[in-house]
């Protein structure tokens, strides 16, 4: 039992490094901050919850795109009976979030999502300062 | 009763032969001679009657398909091989061939306006491997640019030409974007969507709004009190190779 002291240092650095991803992600969660994004004025609610629109803003995009292009469905009604265009660049962003750039792509930047291929195709409206969304 | 093995392997093909027939005389009686004016199955047929009696009073202009272009940011390709058309200016003898004769030929102007046909049985929807073009119980052939992965079977498949290939990314060639519609992308086949989203605000076409001879007239096949269906039965109209029997929707009168 010579080596125990050389022995409990490997098993505690090796315990230590195993975990590393675990540590990196709590320390991570204390000391960064997403970026902080503008409610749009005059608008309480989004189209859905505001935790799922966080987590989940893609499954409501892509039902939209498939209600609206191959079910024609056009009108989208929230859960408040409000009803709403279908429409990421008519509704969602010139209506409410601004820009792609001021909106969109500062959390997907932040949160290391790739920007998804919506862009392609669908306009933004031109980067205003102070619009909705910003900061 | 004993059944031996010869009467069993004699019923056996009697049955399959049975079976074969029923299936050939069906496919031989369903036989689809009637394509060419074969209706939808939905309540509406959307179609287009062109007047080309009124459009050659305007020779060389091109305020429909500007306007369509316009509308739904078509991308002006200075190559031509790279073009991409949604209704466009055709010569005579390209849309009808084998009809011209030098004593018949002033009865059409020199270019007609041809589009996408929105047949009644799309070749370009048989082929496509991904359901992205599927014909809508209103009779729009309709594209769904999510799910094109830009194989161009449909461009193969489409008797009429209708459809265009996005080479490049069409982006820096669309002029001034219109906003309310989307562009499209490198890697995607387009055509005309018979302005589906002005009908369903209950508009018209942007290229029957735009002519300034009222040459385009638009309605419903299905519906016999249309004015589309009220002309058609007044004169006498042509469609595009009819007997390839995809039953176009786009009708000229002559």
């Amino acid at each position: 039992m010579r080596d125990r002291l050389l022995i409990y240092t490997g098993l505690l650095l090796f315990v230590a490094l195993v975990t590393f991803p675990l540590w990196q992600g709590l320390a991570a969660r204390g000391s960064t901050k997403g970026p902080e994004l503008k409610l749009p004025a005059g608008r309480k609610n989004c189209v859905a919850p505001i935790p799922y629109m966080r987590e989940a803003h893609m499954d409501l995009l892509m039902k939209w795109r498939d209600a609206k292009v191959r079910g024609q469905m056009r009108r989208f009604t929230a859960n408040d009976g409000t009803t709403y265009n279908v429409s990421l660049t008519g509704t969602c962003l010139t209506q409410c979030h601004g820009s792609r750039e001021q909106f969109c792509d500062r959390c997907h930047a932040f949160a290391g999502v790739p920007t998804p291929t919506c862009w392609g195709c669908h306009t933004s409206p031109p980067v205003v300062a102070d619009a909705g969304g910003t900061s | 009763m004993k059944l031996t093995r010869k009467d069993f392997l004699r019923i056996l093909t009697g049955t399959a032969v049975a079976a074969g027939a029923g299936t050939l005389v069906h496919a031989v009686g369903s036989d689809g001679t009637e394509t060419s004016n074969r209706t939808a199955t939905g309540k509406q047929r959307w179609a287009m009657v062109i007047d080309l009696q009124k459009c050659r009073r305007e020779t060389g202009c091109t305020k429909c398909s500007a306007a369509c272009h316009r509308a739904h940011n078509v991308p002006q390709m200075p190559d031509t091989a790279r073009e991409v058309k949604w209704i466009w200016n055709e010569r005579r003898e390209h849309v009808f061939p084998y009809q011209e004769s030098k004593y018949t030929r002033q009865t059409l102007p020199e270019t007609l306006p041809i589009l996408c046909n929105h047949c009644a049985d799309p070749a370009c929807v048989r082929v496509c491997p991904t359901k992205a073009t599927w014909k809508r119980e209103d009779g729009v052939v309709m594209m769904d640019y999510h799910r094109c992965i830009g194989c161009r079977y449909c461009m193969a498949a489409c008797p009429y030409g209708s459809r265009s290939f996005n080479y490049l990314d069409p982006r820096p060639y669309v002029g001034t974007v219109n906003p309310d519609f989307p562009t499209r992308t490198a890697g995607v086949v387009e055509k005309c969507n018979f302005c589906e989203e002005l009908l369903a605000q209950g508009r018209l076409p942007a290229c029957v709004e735009a002519c300034p001879q009222k040459a385009m007239l638009f309605g419903d096949l299905n519906d016999e009190n249309s004015s589309v269906r009220l002309i058609l039965g007044a004169r006498f109209a042509v469609q595009r190779k009819p007997e390839l029997g995809c039953g176009p929707s786009i009708f000229y009168l002559v």
